[in-house]
């Protein structure tokens, strides 16, 4: 019985992990494919298209825009999000537990909503430009984790750590930079990889607000999908995919990233 | 008990003036009058929610009061930001700067005084010194004992010279050696340094070791205040009595006495104690084994030097200690007892 139920569990946990990350393994081997057209089993093996990646100019553009977006976006929502879960963890705010829910929507409402609204209801009326529209965007979807992030850090800094500084002369001020920052500092950390990694990956809301030659890089490859047949989008799916991994793995090894979300 | 000298030093060196304050709408200290003296240890002594530590907030500055004045040197500092008092808390939990060293810990409110160079070295070095912990200077917080901690936060709050030191609760979290051992380690600071401090704690054993004055405080009200010796022995009113140890409270009446059972007749009646309201016996003082008074043994404690019987009465249930030594009753068993008048302490108000 005790044996039966192990090789069951292994079965299930094994069975969850090709379902997680099938999908994955079958793109990164197409794009391995020395072949010309996306299939799967790739026809040989070579690295051919992961080159070609690098090569495709509209790729490198929206690249950089993408990098450009999330590191933009997320800093700003860090800007907004720090002092919000401070003030939100230390301070009898009224009404605060409709704050943090009102923070928190923008995660639990659908991106296509979202981008939408943003749309219609900011974008347009106020004639933004397509890289403040993409900016403002993210950082109202990244803002979340910001706040989530950092509130769950400043809850293992004990108050009274604060009342000290204060009693040794230090002004409120002064004990947010030199006592609050530094015992957060990870926390702060893990919400920029976090919030830059969901900004990176974010498709729906972008789709709304992308605009013609401005472009962010998993909207380029969705686009790129409708005429272009050959493994390179392939090969760019599991670039991406391999870099927030790699993110998200080492910010787990350094930080414990776990630990705040 | 080696009792500690007051200091002469000038009294309302800290005066609280009708204070009264508040958690949101929830009163917690109403009309708060109290005067300590410049050099003097005065402990706080209440119940968890008495507002003892919420007035020790107040004098802080962490707390605005709703009404009343706070007066340190002569200079009315209610108004005055917790930062620019020069009062230095001790917190129960130590509050150390996690991410400094112990040398950054206690170098902290001297660098904010623009304090620098050898100056700052040799006052850091002489403040860990004086709680010895010199060798520890460059480890962090987490890598110190609880009292290693607490010595700490002590060298942090005296180098910067307060005018005022409130320690909260600042031995509850040590074991019971350790507690010791930082008491008179706080007396020999207090008597070094001549600052005035006031100690906020709910183990009467603490006040009354440590403190010149003890002021005993209940439902945000002073119940009492005077020497430990005062306290301890004359308590003025039914609270303190039981919270120094007056255990056994029984209510005055023409026959006798009664608790909250029932009547306890006083054979051929009370003649001394004639204005008290009640009167009260430590346990220790309850005689057992002969009296005018019987019950049935409902518990028996072996505490080491004593036994502890509670006594199932007809006025309610009596707790007495009696020396190991002694005899010793079974429980269940019935036994004579005596409440010696010479031992009471009598109440005017119950």
């Amino acid at each position: 019985m005790n044996h039966f139920l192990r090789i069951t569990g292994w079965a299930t946990l094994a069975a969850i992990f090709i379902f997680l990350l099938g999908p994955f393994l079958l793109i990164a081997a197409a794009g391995l494919s020395a072949g010309e057209t996306l299939a799967f089993p790739p026809q040989g093996l070579s690295l051919r298209w992961f080159h070609a990646v690098f090569a495709m100019d509209n790729f490198r553009a929206s690249f950089i825009l993408s990098m450009q977006l999330a590191v933009a976006s997320t800093l700003l929502a860090l800007l907004l999000g720090v002092p919000a879960a401070y003030g939100l963890s230390r301070y009898r705010v009224p009404g605060r537990e409709v704050i943090r829910t009102i923070v928190f929507t923008p995660v639990i409402v659908p991106g296509i909503i979202v981008g939408l609204a943003l749309l219609r209801h900011a974008v347009i009326p106020l004639d933004m430009s397509v890289n403040l529209a993409l900016v403002l965007a993210h950082t109202v979807l990244v803002v979340p984790y910001a706040v989530r992030v950092v509130t769950a850090s400043l809850e293992n800094l004990r108050p009274d750590v604060e009342e000290a500084a204060v009693m040794l002369g230090a002004t409120r001020l002064r004990t947010f930079f030199r006592i609050v920052l530094p015992n957060i500092m990870n926390g702060i950390l893990a919400a920029f990889i976090l919030g830059f990694v969901t900004s990176f990956n974010q498709v729906p809301v972008s789709l709304f607000l992308t605009g013609p030659g401005v472009t962010t890089l998993p909207i380029d490859m969705l686009a790129s999908m409708e005429y272009v047949y050959d493994p390179s989008i392939a090969a760019l799916s599991a670039l991406m995919a391999l870099m927030s991994m790699v993110i998200v793995l080492v910010a787990e090894r350094l930080l414990g990233l776990s630990r705040y979300v | 008990m080696s009792e500690v000298q007051n200091p002469a030093g000038a009294p309302g060196f800290l005066a609280l003036e009708n204070l009264s304050l508040a958690y949101g709408d929830q009163t917690a200290v109403e009309n708060l009058n109290l005067e300590v003296r410049e050099g003097e240890l005065l402990a706080l002594l209440g119940p968890s929610g008495c507002g003892k530590t919420t007035t020790m907030r107040a004098i802080a500055g962490l707390l605005a009061p709703q009404s009343g004045r706070i007066l340190l040197g002569g200079e009315d500092i209610t108004a005055k930001s917790a930062n620019t008092r020069e009062v230095g808390l001790v917190f129960q939990s130590y509050a150390l700067f996690p991410h400094l060293s112990v040398f950054e810990n206690v170098a902290f409110g001297l660098r904010l005084r623009r304090v620098a160079g050898d100056e700052l070295n040799r006052r850091v070095i002489e403040a860990v010194e004086m709680v010895g912990l010199n060798g520890f200077e460059r480890r962090l917080p987490r890598e110190l004992s609880g009292g290693q901690q607490q010595r700490v936060a002590l060298a942090r709050s005296v180098v910067v010279r307060p005018r005022l030191l409130l320690l909260d609760e600042p031995l509850s979290n040590l074991d019971a050696r350790l507690r010791l051992e930082m008491r008179s380690e706080l007396q020999r600071l207090q008597r070094e340094l001549g600052v005035t401090m006031l100690y906020v704690t709910h183990d009467q054993v603490e006040a009354l070791a440590l403190a010149h004055r003890v002021v005993v405080m209940n439902a945000g009200k002073i119940a009492q205040q005077g020497s430990p010796a005062d306290i301890y022995e004359r308590p003025s009113s039914a609270f303190v009595a039981q919270f120094v140890g007056f255990e056994n409270l029984f209510r005055r009446t023409a026959q006798g006495l009664a608790g909250d059972k029932g009547a306890l007749p006083w054979p051929g009646g009370i003649r001394t104690g004639m204005g008290a309201a009640a009167l009260a016996w430590r346990p220790r003082h309850v005689a057992l084994g002969h009296g005018p008074f019987e019950g049935r043994v409902v518990g028996a404690s072996y505490l080491g030097e004593a036994v502890e019987y509670l006594i199932d009465s007809a006025a309610g249930t009596v707790k007495a200690q009696a020396p190991t030594q002694l005899e010793r009753f079974a429980i269940e068993s019935t036994v004579k007892f005596d409440l010696p008048m010479a031992d009471a302490v009598l109440l005017q108000s119950d």
